[in-house]
């Protein structure tokens, strides 16, 4: 995995990039203008900072909580270490139910424990319900965004599959007839399946509930025509106490697309009478990130995307470029606590402006994180070229002859020498990077003309 | 050892130092309720209707299949409660009693006392939501607080009507729950 590589497929499509870029650029700005409608902004985004800290802080206590009233409540809890603990657990229910289709809502923490491929090779067909993962199921993509999975394609792209798949009109574009086309096509899953899995936006310790988020209103669908839900959340998605909800419901629209609410969050607190409800609780790697001081508090990440659509990296780069579950700077300081070979690149794709951290409705602090996260890959990778190149000025700067030959050197040289040397693929600062024109006298020189002028 | 043994296992092992847990303060919220509500509302791509332009509105659209769990508009209903929620299919038109209602967002709660079945507000082609004027509140938080701890199996806030963007950013009403939302003021 390499983002410098993978962004270079992606800005491949110059139009594509430029429309990304834009269309990103645009839900942040919806995002500025619905917060400055709240004077209270920065104290909600504290609030939650500070719930979301408390809750780590005592998150075995929180945990334990939740369990046991959620077993009061009649909801089934399973916990589970690992992904591949919590795709048998959801293999093992389906089995019981002898169920093979079913439906799936939005869930980030299934993506991550790749959980389609192993019902499907259970022979299990799994229907995404989310229109955009729906798009990106037809063709067998992950998601390039967190809340907006198929930013990364234009509406002629879901117009030719959904020709092919759903038999709509060849070439026609139009998002409302391919939109309701969607929905005739899902309307016969919801109708049809027994078993429905979404994900969780918070669960509330104290009464044993859990949330769900969605415009669509695809989750409910699914889970109220269904016999069987199940919930999947990683452990921190906890929160102490239902009046919390208040300020992060009022945080997270508003963050990832700039709506004041999403049209449906619903509350599931027991299974209808004569129906069952599964809630398990993943951790997956969350407990070694709660170990690591430095790294902490990225595990308040309530998934709004806000970082991404400000990021002027993943905005120029695309969501496939990261190689990992959550793209963008949240993700870029997430994967390395899961994979710190594979995702080394990924603290490097951010020019550290801090936009990421400005916008988090939990106050994170991403570009922070990602400067500690090089660091780290700094210590665990040794010697590199960039490495042997600061050691290398670092003996220029020491000695001022070394310092006054080098110049004149660079000046004369870079003048001459072919672009093809300067930007060799050994020099990765030359990559995308153009030098400064040279001025033709070092500054010592014109200091020595000038001194005496008035 | 089971895995909960584990988890729990290693935060103890962590031995965390407890942060404070926040107090959350009343703020501030708008003076005219019913229009801040009217305009969020708005802004969700809801619509708010006089009690009189609903009844004129079923009297003149063609609404099939009508449920009304609101006992203002029950005698519009006109078919029965089906033993499961698929019975509801080919729901034209539901009308449902909201308990309160958030201003600052138009987000309205129900939960199973107002609900005869989950699925109606989603299933129905179109939805009608009830709230009486002392039932807005300023925000989500004085909503929580109205709603305390009420224990009901489930519960929601719903806003508009379903809606995407998934496909190039286009807003499209309609996605796969009701295709509009109307707000009767009482």
């Amino acid at each position: 995995m390499n983002h410098p590589e993978n962004a270079t497929v992606f800005l491949k499509d110059v139009a594509r990039a430029k429309w990304h870029d834009e269309t990103l650029w645009i839900v942040r700005e919806k995002r500025d203008a619905t917060i400055h409608q709240i004077p209270e902004w920065e104290e909600l985004r504290e609030l939650a900072s500070q719930i979301k800290d408390h809750t780590l802080s005592k998150l075995d206590f929180y945990l334990e909580e939740l369990e046991k009233n959620a077993t009061a409540n009649g909801i089934k809890v399973h916990w589970a270490e690992n992904a591949a603990e919590h795709n048998q657990i959801i293999g093992k229910i389906l089995e019981e139910k002898n169920c093979k289709d079913v439906v799936k809502s939005k869930s980030i923490l299934t993506e991550e424990c790749h959980l389609n491929p192993f019902l499907e090779e259970q022979g299990i067909d799994v229907v995404d319900t989310d229109l955009g993962e729906r798009i990106i199921q037809f063709l067998k993509q992950p998601p390039s965004h967190i809340v907006m999975p198929a930013i990364h394609l234009k509406k002629s792209d879901i117009s030719a599959i959904f020709h092919e798949r759903l038999h709509t009109e060849k070439g026609n574009i139009d998002p409302v007839y391919l939109t309701h086309a969607a929905r005739l096509h899902l309307r016969e899953k919801f109708l049809q399946a027994k078993v429905a899995i979404t994900g969780v936006n918070f669960a509330v310790a104290e009464t044993g509930e859990f949330v769900i988020c969605t415009n669509e209103g695809n989750a409910d669908m699914g889970v109220h025509l269904a016999d069987t839900h199940i919930a999947c959340m990683g452990i921190e998605k906890l929160i102490p106490r239902r009046k919390d909800l208040g300020v992060f419901l009022r945080l997270l629209a508003r963050s990832a697309t700039g709506q004041s609410i999403t049209n449906y969050n619903s509350h599931f607190r027991s299974p209808s009478p004569g129906k069952e409800l599964h809630l398990i609780l993943v951790n997956n790697g969350r407990t070694k990130q709660l170990g690591r001081e430095k790294f902490r508090n990225s595990l308040k990440c309530i998934r709004c995307g806000a970082c991404m659509n400000t990021c002027p990296i993943y905005r120029r780069s695309g969501g496939f470029s990261y190689g990992s579950t959550v793209p963008g700077p949240i993700g870029s300081i997430l994967s390395p606590g899961i994979d710190l070979k594979k995702y080394s690149t990924l603290p490097f794709a951010s020019t550290l402006c801090g936009s990421c951290s400005d916008v988090c409705p939990v106050k994170i602090n991403i570009h922070e994180q990602l400067y500690e996260w090089r660091q780290e890959i700094t210590k665990a990778q040794g010697s590199s070229l960039k490495g042997l190149s600061m050691k290398l000025a670092d003996g220029i700067f020491t000695s001022p002859l070394a310092y006054k030959i080098s110049g004149q050197l660079m000046r004369a040289s870079l003048k001459t020498l072919p672009d093809s040397i300067i930007y060799n693929p050994l020099n990765v600062w030359g990559k995308g990077r153009n030098l400064p024109e040279l001025p033709t006298e070092s500054f010592k020189d014109w200091y020595k003309k000038n001194r005496n002028r008035a | 050892m089971s895995s909960k043994v584990s988890i729990l296992a290693a935060i103890k092992g962590l031995n965390l130092e407890e942060k404070p847990l926040p107090d959350i303060p009343d703020f501030a919220v708008a003076t005219d309720l019913v229009e801040t509500y009217t305009n969020s509302l708005n802004g969700n791509k809801g619509t708010v209707v006089s009690k009189e332009e609903l009844e004129q509105l079923i009297a003149e659209s063609e609404f099939p299949k009508i449920y009304s769990s609101s006992l203002t508009f029950e005698k519009f209903t006109n078919c029965q409660l089906p033993l499961h929620p698929a019975g509801f299919a080919d729901l034209d038109l539901a009308i449902i009693e909201g308990q309160v209602a958030s201003a600052e967002n138009a987000a309205i709660w129900l939960d199973e006392s107002n609900l005869d079945l989950r699925a109606i507000p989603f299933i129905t082609a179109h939805l009608v939501i009830v709230i009486r004027k002392e039932n807005i509140v300023g925000n989500m938080h004085e909503a929580y607080e109205r709603i305390g701890m009420t224990k009901s199996g489930f519960g929601v806030f719903i806003a508009g009507p379903s809606k995407t963007a998934d496909i190039e950013q286009s807003l499209v009403i309609g996605a796969h729950g009701a295709m509009s939302l109307r707000v009767v003021i009482l």
